[in-house]
C-alpha cells in the first residue's frame, strides 16, 4: 500500500515537473516554431502550431541581411573571457573567504552581492564617460571588463558556498606536506570543486551571453555581440515577427546546445550541499 | 606614345591613391523599418560613388533612440550618422550637438524637401537632419465593411461621424470592430495618438506660460469622447494595443477603421500580409466638429550628423546620397514605386510614376495638413503636433500617457487621469524652470 502511495506521489512529481518544464520552455517552442512560419502566419488568429507550411526563408533573409558569424565570435570571445577572467579573480577570493575568514567576511560578501541591487542605468553615464576616455567603446575587451565586473559577485559567492563545502583539515593536511599556497589552490582545492566550478563556468557564461544591456549600449559596429543582432530585428512599426523569431532561435542556439551538453554538470553543480 | 602611357598610369595610380586615402568607413545608426532595411541593400551603389564604405547599427526604435542620445550627450563618437526624429532634431540642433547640414549641393534641390518636414528638421531656420522619409496620419478603413454599413466615407470627415460609423461596422459576433486605435502607454506610442486627438477638440499641453492644460474642458472631452468610442466600437484590452497589435488587427480583418501612420498604408495593401488588401480607402484623420485642426501628427526619419564625429564631410555625401531624388529613382528601379521612401520630396508627388499609388495623395494631403508651429486652435509656447518639442518631454509624456492608458482601462476615472496630469506636468515644469 505504502508503495503504492510512494508510485503515485512519484508519477504526480514527474507530471507536475514535465508541465513546469513545459511552461518554462514554451516560449523558446513557439519561437522556434515562429520562425518558420511567414509574417502573416505569425500573426494568424487563432495562433497556428504545428500544421502550417514550414518555410526557411526568414533563416535566409536574416542571412542575407546580417553577418551573423561576427555577432557569434563577439558573442563567443565576450561570454567567454569575462567569465574566465572573474575565474581566475574569484578562486583566490572565494578561497580566502572560505578558509581564511575575517570578522568582515560575511559584510565583504553582502557588500559585493549590494552592488547587484543599483539599477545598471544608474551607472551608464559615468561608464560610458570612462569607456570614451579609455578608448574602450566598441570593443570586445572593454565589455569582457564590464561583464566580468558585472557577474563577479554571483561568481565569489557561488564558488565560495562550494569551497564551504570542502573540509578545511584537507588542505591543513596539503599544507603540512609542504605544498605551497598555489599548489594548495590549484592541486588540492581546484580538482576537489571542479564540479561547482564547472557549473559557476556555466551559468555565468549564459549570464554573459544573455547580458542586454550593456552589451547594446557599449557597442557600436564593431563589438556588437549577438544581442544587438536581435534587437536589430525588433520594431514598434512593422510586423517583423518571423524574422524575430528567425533571429533569436539563430542567436540562442549554440547557448542551448552547450547547455543541452553540459545538463549534468550544471545540474551536479547547483545542487551541490544542498542536501545533507 | 610611351610618354603618354606613362603619363595616364601615373595619373591613374594618384587618382587611386587620393580616393584611398580619402575613402572613409562610416559608422550609421538606424531603426529597424522597411524603409531603412532597403537603404542597406543599396548602399554599394554609394560606396561604388564615393569609396565610402558604410558600416551599419541597426536598432529597435526605442533601443536605439537611448543608444545615439547617450552617445550623442557624452560626445562618444561611436557613430558618424545618427537616423533621429523630428522630436530630437531641434533639440540637439539648439544644444549643437549636430552638424548644420548648410553647403549642400545644387544638385540635391533642398529647396525639394517638402516645407514641413525642413521646418520640423530645422532650430533657427537651419536645417540639422535631412528626412528619408515622413509621415502623418490618416484614417485607413474597409470599403466594404463601410458599405454594408450603408456609410460613405468623405474625404475630411469629423469624430461624430466617424463614431457613427465604427458603431455601424462593430459586429461582435464576427469579431469585427468598428475603430481600432492606439492606447497603449509609451508618448510616442498612445500618447502621440491622444495628443492629436486633443488637438483636434481644441486642447493644448500648455498655455503660453508653460501652465499645464489638463484641468479645461477640452481635454476632458477628448478622453470622454476617445474612451466612450472605444468601449462602443473597439477591440477589446484595446489600453494595451500600440502599432503592431492594431496592424495585426486590420490585416486579419477585424477593424472597420484604423488611424494611424500613413505609412501603414502599404502594409495593409500589401496582398501577401494583408486579408483585406484590396478593400481599403483612405481618407484625411478626423477633427470635432466646429474645431479648426484636424488630429494628423507629422513625423520623420532623418539622418543627422553629430557633432563629434572625425568623418563629417564624408557623412554629409552619404546624407546627400540617401535623401536625394536619385536614391529615390534607385528604389523605385529596384523594388517598385510604390517602396521610395515617402513623404519627403515635393518632386516624389509630382512624378506621374507615383501618382498611381492608392494611398499617394491622401499621404501628401495629410502631410501638408499638418503645422508644428501651431499644432492646436489656441496658441501654445511649443513646436511639435504629437509631442512637445522640449527635453522634458519624454518623461512627462510617458506619464501622462500612462495615466491615460490606465483611464482606457477603467483602473481610474477621466477626471482622476486629467487632475494627476495635470499635477505630475506643472511639478516637473516648475522643477525644469519653465514656471
Amino acid at each position: 500500500m505504502a508503495r503504492a502511495v510512494t508510485n503515485n506521489r512519484k508519477a504526480i512529481n514527474t507530471g507536475l515537473a514535465w508541465l513546469i518544464g513545459l511552461l518554462i520552455f514554451f516560449p523558446i517552442l513557439w519561437t522556434f516554431l515562429t520562425s518558420f512560419k511567414t509574417e502573416a502566419q505569425a500573426i494568424n488568429d487563432p495562433p497556428l502550431f504545428l500544421f502550417f507550411d514550414w518555410t526557411l526563408e526568414n533563416y535566409a533573409v536574416v542571412q542575407e541581411r546580417s553577418d551573423y558569424l561576427r555577432f557569434l565570435w563577439n558573442s563567443i570571445i565576450i561570454a567567454g573571457g569575462s567569465t574566465l577572467l572573474g575565474i581566475v579573480i574569484a578562486v583566490p577570493a572565494a578561497w580566502s573567504m572560505a578558509f581564511v575568514p575575517s570578522r568582515r567576511t560575511k559584510d565583504v560578501l553582502l557588500w559585493m552581492l549590494s552592488t547587484k541591487m543599483l539599477p545598471a542605468v544608474g551607472v551608464l553615464y559615468p561608464i560610458y564617460l570612462l569607456f570614451i576616455q579609455l578608448g574602450l567603446l566598441d570593443t570586445r575587451i572593454g565589455l569582457t571588463i564590464v561583464l566580468m565586473l558585472i557577474n563577479l559577485p554571483i561568481i565569489v559567492w557561488m564558488l565560495y558556498t562550494y569551497f564551504r563545502e570542502i573540509p578545511a583539515e584537507i588542505l591543513e593536511a596539503a599544507r603540512m606536506d609542504g605544498a605551497s599556497l598555489r599548489e594548495e589552490i590549484l592541486y588540492v582545492l581546484t580538482p576537489m570543486a571542479v564540479p561547482g566550478i564547472a557549473s559557476t563556468i556555466l551559468l555565468n557564461f549564459i549570464l554573459a551571453w544573455n547580458e542586454a544591456f550593456w552589451t547594446l549600449n557599449l557597442t557600436a559596429a564593431n563589438a556588437a555581440p549577438l544581442t544587438a543582432f536581435i534587437a536589430s530585428y525588433s520594431s514598434p512599426e512593422g510586423l517583423f515577427y518571423a524574422k524575430l523569431s528567425a533571429a533569436s532561435t539563430m542567436a540562442i542556439a549554440p547557448i542551448l546546445i552547450l547547455g543541452w551538453f553540459s545538463q549534468k554538470q550544471l545540474v551536479r553543480g547547483l545542487t551541490f550541499g544542498a542536501v545533507k | 606614345m610611351e610618354y603618354t602611357a606613362r603619363t595616364l598610369l601615373g595619373a591613374a595610380a594618384l587618382s587611386l591613391l587620393a580616393s584611398t586615402a580619402f575613402a572613409e568607413t562610416l559608422t550609421i545608426a538606424t531603426v529597424n523599418n522597411g524603409d531603412m532595411i532597403r537603404m542597406q541593400g543599396l548602399t554599394d551603389d554609394f560606396t561604388e560613388k564615393t569609396g565610402h564604405e558604410v558600416e551599419w547599427v541597426t536598432l529597435e526604435e526605442n533601443v536605439l533612440r537611448q543608444r545615439v542620445t547617450t552617445d550623442i550627450t557624452t560626445k562618444g563618437g561611436a557613430f558618424d550618422i545618427m537616423t533621429i526624429g523630428m522630436y530630437e532634431t531641434p533639440i540637439w540642433g539648439k544644444n549643437g550637438w549636430l552638424v548644420p547640414l548648410d553647403g549642400l549641393s545644387a544638385d540635391y534641390d533642398v529647396d525639394d524637401l517638402l516645407p514641413a518636414m525642413r521646418a520640423g528638421l530645422s532650430h533657427d531656420g537651419t536645417l540639422f537632419a535631412a528626412p528619408f522619409y515622413g509621415e502623418s496620419s490618416m484614417i485607413m478603413y474597409r470599403t466594404d465593411l463601410m458599405e454594408k454599413a450603408g456609410l460613405e466615407m468623405p474625404d475630411a470627415p469629423t469624430w461624430q461621424f466617424i463614431r457613427e460609423a465604427a458603431a455601424a461596422m462593430t459586429d461582435r459576433d464576427n469579431d469585427i470592430n468598428g475603430i481600432c486605435l492606439r492606447g497603449k502607454a509609451g508618448w510616442g506610442e498612445g500618447g502621440a495618438f491622444i495628443t492629436v486627438t486633443g488637438n483636434s477638440f481644441g486642447a493644448r499641453w500648455f498655455d503660453e506660460d508653460w501652465n499645464a492644460q489638463f484641468d479645461q474642458p477640452e481635454w476632458a472631452e477628448a478622453l470622454n469622447f476617445f474612451i466612450d468610442m472605444m468601449k462602443e466600437s473597439g477591440p477589446a484590452g484595446y489600453a494595451t494595443n500600440g502599432f503592431n497589435e492594431n496592424l495585426s488587427l486590420f490585416q486579419q480583418g477585424r477593424c472597420g477603421m484604423w488611424i494611424d501612420a500613413t505609412v501603414a498604408a502599404s502594409f495593409v495593401t500589401n496582398p501577401s500580409d494583408s486579408t483585406v488588401a484590396d478593400k481599403v480607402g483612405f481618407a484625411l484623420a478626423p477633427n470635432s466638429e466646429g474645431v479648426d485642426k484636424r488630429s494628423n501628427w507629422l513625423w520623420a526619419w532623418a539622418l543627422a550628423i553629430p557633432a563629434g564625429t572625425q568623418k563629417a564631410d564624408a557623412a554629409k555625401e552619404f546624407i546627400e546620397w540617401a535623401t536625394s531624388k536619385g536614391y529615390i529613382e534607385l528604389v523605385a528601379e529596384n523594388e517598385g514605386w510604390a517602396n521610395v521612401p515617402p513623404g519627403a520630396r515635393t518632386s516624389l508627388y509630382e512624378n506621374p510614376n507615383y501618382k498611381d499609388i492608392p494611398f499617394a495623395k491622401m499621404t501628401l494631403q495629410s502631410i501638408l495638413a499638418a503645422d508644428p508651429n501651431n499644432p492646436t486652435v489656441k496658441p501654445v509656447p511649443y513646436v511639435g503636433i504629437q509631442f512637445v518639442a522640449i527635453p522634458e518631454f519624454a518623461g512627462i509624456g510617458t506619464e501622462v500617457s500612462q495615466e491615460f492608458s490606465a483611464a482606457y482601462a477603467g483602473q481610474q476615472s477621466v477626471e482622476e487621469a486629467l487632475a494627476k496630469a495635470q499635477a505630475l506636468t506643472n511639478d516637473a515644469m516648475e522643477a525644469a524652470g519653465y514656471r
